[in-house]
């Protein structure tokens, strides 16, 4: 009997029609898709600002747009651009970072051997490193050191001044 | 001034489908009278020493500090590319390293400037003789809206997220103001709203709205 009432009272919970759940299904499908968006987002902010140091990301090409309440496959959309774009981002750091890796490379071998380097240059922005200045091999004492085989790494002196040429002579 | 304005800022409507699509998403609005004079000195000179904060570097990692990283977040889900329609607080910053400086124009704009930059948040101002005494909210377009009330103004699409009261819209979300909205040599009395969004704590946008009033105060 216990049962029964059970039973009877279970048939009376009323079900989720199928048009709420579909409706509350994409919204909850809505809402993962812009917490992927907001995470993916992040990330690029992260790589933009890695990147810029190494010479910065290409800037998108895109069209300007109205503010809207976007479906799920528009959001799909979003979610994918940014992935892409992500995915290009982190190639690109990766790719200059191997450049930079391999001119440090170039450099510690020029520094060791300068003869086998003759007039190579690399500046700091090769390097991956802020501000001016760059190591050259150069022959030591001009000419005669070109003759000789007298080879020396030499590092130029840095950014120039910020106070200019001057005024011109009258 | 500050006798004449209400002490505190009022939430604006959002839409219950916006809402619930954007637990985050916000309005908070404020009336004012409108000032009729230039930037006092002080006012001009806030603005010269906010310009020493913004340096290339800080401007490149600003995307990633909390509140500008909200503001892109939420217009990547809106439909907009904030390296397209810059985020308020990136424009004024990329303008500030274009001109050297933050300008001062006018009194309402600086005001406007402040705020924004102390907080990372963007005000916009209305005529209040144009907004409806509810004040304005957010919701999405409907069939026959338009820009502003006046035929300067062009047809919305349905489903665009505007700013508008019971009358009319006055503005697309994070888009200029209507034409005959904003703020004319006429404006008796300004309406100030703020936009927040998820990721932004609601104090922040009181405190962009009260740096804007204090600026226009003569602070």
């Amino acid at each position: 009997m216990r049962l029964l009432e059970q039973e009877r009272s279970a048939l009376q919970v009323p079900l989720p029609s199928p048009a709420t759940v579909t409706e509350d299904a994409q919204r909850a499908a809505r809402r993962t898709l812009r917490t992927q968006i907001a995470g993916l987002e992040r990330q690029l902010a992260e790589a933009f600002v890695t990147a810029y140091a190494m010479g910065g990301l290409e800037h998108p090409i895109g069209y300007s747009e109205q503010p809207r309440l976007l479906d799920l496959g528009e959001l799909e959309q979003v979610r994918d651009d940014l992935a892409e774009r992500l995915r290009a981002a982190r190639l690109r750091i990766a790719e200059r970072a191997d450049e930079h890796a391999a001119n440090r490379l170039c450099l510690e071998r020029m520094l060791l051997e300068p003869g086998k380097y003759r007039f190579v240059r690399i500046s700091r922005e090769d390097l991956g490193e802020p501000g001016c200045g760059a190591w050259q091999v150069r022959p030591r004492m001009g000419l005669i050191g070109m003759l000789m085989g007298w080879w020396q790494v030499k590092i130029s002196s840095g950014c120039p001044l910020p106070r200019g040429r001057g005024l011109p002579r009258p | 001034m500050t006798e004449d304005v209400d002490l505190a800022a009022a939430v604006g409507f959002v839409e219950p489908r916006l809402s619930a699509e954007f637990p985050g998403l916000r309005l908070g609005w404020i009336s004012a009278p409108a000032p009729r004079r230039a930037s006092p000195r002080a006012v001009v000179n806030r603005l010269k020493d906010l310009s020493s904060r913004y340096r290339g570097g800080s401007v490149v990692a600003m995307r990633t500090q909390p509140i500008p990283s909200a503001y892109r977040t939420f217009f990547r889900q809106i439909g907009l590319d904030p390296d397209v329609s810059r985020i308020p607080i990136e424009q004024a910053a990329v303008l500030r390293l274009l001109h050297g400086q933050f300008r001062s124009s006018n009194l309402i704009d600086d005001a406007l400037l402040l705020g924004l930059i102390e907080t990372g948040v963007p005000i916009w101002a209305l005529d209040a003789d144009r907004v409806d005494p509810g004040g304005p909210g957010i919701r999405t377009s409907l069939s026959g809206d338009r820009l502003g009330t006046t035929e300067l103004g062009d047809h919305l699409e349905p489903g665009r997220l505007v700013v508008a009261d019971a009358n009319c819209v006055h503005a697309l979300l994070f888009d200029d103001v209507a034409p005959g909205h904003g703020v004319s040599s006429t404006t008796e009395r300004i309406v100030l709203f703020s936009v927040g969004v998820d990721g932004v704590p609601s104090i922040h946008i009181e405190e962009a709205l009260w740096v804007c009033i204090e600026a226009l105060g003569g602070a």
